[in-house]
């Protein structure tokens, strides 16, 4: 018995759930959990990110601070767009679960426009730093926001490309198990993005301003 | 159709939307704090922005994340403990050993009159 089931499996890429653990979870894909601990591991490099700015986040180098440069209000706006964009993700798996396409495909379009929301208004503030002269070669204040922003931004870049490439599957196979637990990979990137962003207002720029 | 994926839990309509709620809320205080100027202890202030902050963060991992402890046999929340763990020492070790090494590398002017005087 335990060999036989040791020869069928030899076949499989994957590691299947221990026999006497059925019933529920006999079928779950080990892909959620691999990508868990990718999204673990990415939290390691932003938080060491973190790290960097938190030492070297008020050494200016006589150049400008914090209070000279952020648009609180602007960023305001940057958190909410990336916060609506999680929650109409949220629809979109709920849509999803029903079976419904139409509606799925609907919320994640709604998705990735705040998304594009979001990374219009961080284009804006980067572009605008650099036209001052704000650059990251002026300060190790400077050069750890553009590295740890700049990291996060990237991110949502990525996450909206999967976005659009992730619409184009969906309107073409449907929902089949594969797009399904494509969508499930991405909405966990996505919230995550969302959680990073809180450590990035509160310490980059709300406590950036105060100090 | 619809072809259940289990590995993370899906939440509901109320679970997303009391997470949106919470998040309004706790998003709200701290830039209404920084924007309306309205502690005068900065000190206090940062306390209190990194504390919502940290709830936030705790809202999105349970509403949104829909982290549980019934995902993959406990291995989602174990994964995520020993990321804490990590975060928790690289952070609070990097910000305590640079914040010593700057107080006690940077000689403040009188401590360099005073070397200067031992002449």
């Amino acid at each position: 018995m335990m060999t036989d089931s040791a020869v069928t499996d030899a076949s499989k890429f994957y590691v299947l759930d221990d026999p006497h653990h059925d019933g529920d979870h006999a079928h779950e894909p080990p892909t959620m959990l691999g990508f868990w601990i990718y999204l673990m591991s990415d939290c390691l490099i932003f938080g060491i990110l973190f790290a960097v700015y938190a030492v070297l986040g008020q050494n200016y180098a006589a150049g400008p601070s914090p209070a000279d440069l952020f648009d609180i209000e602007m960023i305001l706006v940057a958190t909410f767009a990336l916060l609506f964009s999680s929650v109409t993700f949220g629809f979109a798996v709920m849509r999803m679960d029903h079976g419904d396409l139409r509606g799925t495909i609907f919320w994640l379009v709604i998705t990735g426009l705040f998304g594009a929301a979001f990374l219009y208004l961080e284009y804006e503030e980067f572009s605008h730093l650099w036209h001052i002269g704000a650059t990251p070669m002026a300060s190790a204040f400077l050069s750890s926001f553009f590295f740890l922003v700049g990291t996060h931004g990237l991110h949502v870049t990525a996450g909206t490309i999967w976005l659009i490439v992730l619409l184009v599957q969906l309107s073409q196979r449907g929902l089949t198990p594969a797009n399904t637990r494509r969508v499930m990979c991405l909405s966990l990137f996505w919230h995550f993005l969302d959680l990073i962003w809180i450590g990035v207002y509160s310490l980059v720029y709300l406590t950036g301003v105060l100090l | 159709m619809s072809t259940p994926v289990k590995g993370t839990g899906h939440g509901s309509l109320h679970s997303y939307l009391v997470g949106f709620a919470l998040s309004v809320i706790l998003t709200l205080i701290p830039f209404w704090l920084v924007l309306g100027d309205v502690m005068d202890n900065t000190a206090w202030a940062v306390v209190v922005i990194f504390t919502l902050g940290g709830l936030q963060m705790l809202v999105h991992i349970h509403y949104f994340l829909h982290v549980s402890l019934k995902v993959d046999e406990g291995w989602q929340v174990m994964s995520m403990v020993l990321t804490i763990l990590l975060l928790v020492i690289v952070l609070a070790g990097s910000i305590w050993v640079m914040f010593n090494l700057e107080e006690n590398m940077m000689p403040a002017h009188d401590q360099i009159e005073r070397a200067r005087s031992l002449k």
